[in-house]
């Protein structure tokens, strides 16, 4: 295997700033992928177990992955990043806060969040970090499959009955403010374009999915505001986020440092 | 003249080796079939073996490098045996070979669609597999999604048996 060793070294602002934006793509990927694999065995039908619990399973494996990545930059083990923080050291979307809820509100949440992950991965694979860009060139293959699913599930619940649009269009605005938190200000935004460790600025991306988006929520949902990213989007914590803090770190937290 | 020679057997027994791995999912075909294996450097010091995973996510592969450790170390060829997962080379299905896809077909998987466009949206208007049992194109997708990551699930409509297709990627 040929490594690039010819990089030049990166200086600790831009690591530092590198290490924030991969611990909130990695903990975006995680946490709906903990939110996701809720539906095994209760999904509306047999197809959508099935499915649902095969995007859940990717999503974490995108995630480990990335943990991966960060945790060969920062020297520091992926299962302790997963694994080991409490509720407030993650930094997953403000949207990714919320429990599954009904089926159109799981619907709606992973087609916001399939669409805005699209945009970020499409800047993530030209990305001068070659672990991360590799990694999302990889990924943007699989989430493929994830789009279009996502895509006949919205055509399914918004071409449905009066009281299935009617349940799909609430959940769509009622997601639409923290669904802009997927573009949140990460405080180290200038030193990852002066590196091009992230090609574009959070809100060129957000911008980009926002001109992909609106003509397709419009006919369902009418006009949604226009809504800015705030600075504390992946910071706010929920009941429901506790609830499945608490889920995920139940079998590490109960022996740690236990191996398998 | 006497290390080249040397040098050229390593290789080859360190290929042969990995040619009997079996892909733990998929037994039927080896890892080297399957086209996980990428990049292989030998010496008499290091075996580096680059691993491309299927899928991210695939908990498959934990278990294909704790093998490929294993199996390579007994061979005894090099002092040291490092396999590492890369994603620098991504695996797409196009690396499967005509023997693996030929093997996947006898175990009941259809093999994935080989297309020439370079892109997976056609897949949305256009699922084709060809079904294991029969050969029939009568087929429909079930589910694009599958018991793992690599599999959707068809059905044949000529010999009316479900089958599942390594997916493409």
């Amino acid at each position: 295997m040929t490594v690039a060793t010819d990089e030049i070294p990166l200086d600790q602002p831009a690591r530092d700033a590198l290490a924030e934006l991969l611990l909130t793509v990695a903990d975006d990927e995680f946490v709906i992928g903990f939110w996701d694999s809720e539906w095994t065995g209760i999904a509306p039908m047999l197809e959508e177990d099935v499915a649902t619990s095969s995007i859940a399973q990717d999503e974490i494996g995108h995630a480990r992955a990335l943990y991966e990545v960060l945790a060969t930059l920062t020297d520091d083990d992926a299962d302790r990043i997963a694994f080991g923080r409490d509720m407030d050291g993650y930094r997953h979307a403000a949207m990714l806060n919320h429990a599954r809820g009904d089926w159109a509100f799981s619907v709606a949440r992973r087609w916001l969040y399939e669409t805005a992950d699209a945009v970020r991965l499409t800047a993530l694979a030209r990305s001068t970090h070659e672990p991360l860009a590799q990694l999302a060139g990889k990924m943007r293959r699989e989430e493929t499959y994830h789009r279009m699913h996502a895509d006949a599930w919205l055509r399914r619940l918004a071409d449905g009955p009066p009281d299935v649009q009617a349940r799909f269009a609430e959940s769509l605005a009622a997601l639409w403010p923290d669904a802009q938190e997927v573009f949140a200000p990460l405080a180290g935004d200038e030193e990852l374009q002066r590196h091009g460790l992230l090609p574009e600025p959070m809100r060129a991306l957000h911008a980009t999915w926002q001109a992909e988006v609106r003509p397709v929520l419009a006919p369902i949902v009418g006009d949604l505001p226009t809504i800015a990213p705030t600075t504390d989007g992946r910071t706010r914590r929920t009941g429901d986020f506790r609830w499945l803090h608490g889920q995920f770190t139940l079998v590490s937290g109960s022996e740690v440092g236990a191996t398998w | 003249m006497v290390s080249i020679v040397g040098a050229a057997t390593r290789n080859e027994r360190v290929w042969a080796a990995l040619a009997e791995i079996p892909d733990p999912e998929i037994p039927a075909i080896s890892v080297v079939d399957l086209g996980v294996i990428g990049d292989v450097s030998v010496t008499e010091e290091l075996v580096h073996v680059e691993l491309l995973p299927t899928f991210v996510g695939c908990p498959a592969i934990d278990v294909m490098r704790q093998q490929i450790g294993k199996r390579l170390t007994e061979l005894g060829v090099a002092d040291r045996v490092e396999v590492k997962v890369s994603f620098a080379t991504p695996w797409t299905s196009e690396r499967i070979s005509a023997a693996g896809r030929e093997r996947l077909r006898l175990s009941g998987f259809a093999p994935p669609v080989i297309s020439a466009v370079d892109g997976l949206e056609e897949l949305a208007v256009l699922p084709i597999a060809e079904c294991p049992y029969c050969g029939s194109r009568s087929t429909t997708l079930d589910n694009p999604f599958g018991p793992t990551l690599c599999r959707a699930i068809y059905h044949c409509a000529n010999c009316r048996q479900p089958f599942e297709q390594f997916k493409r990627i």
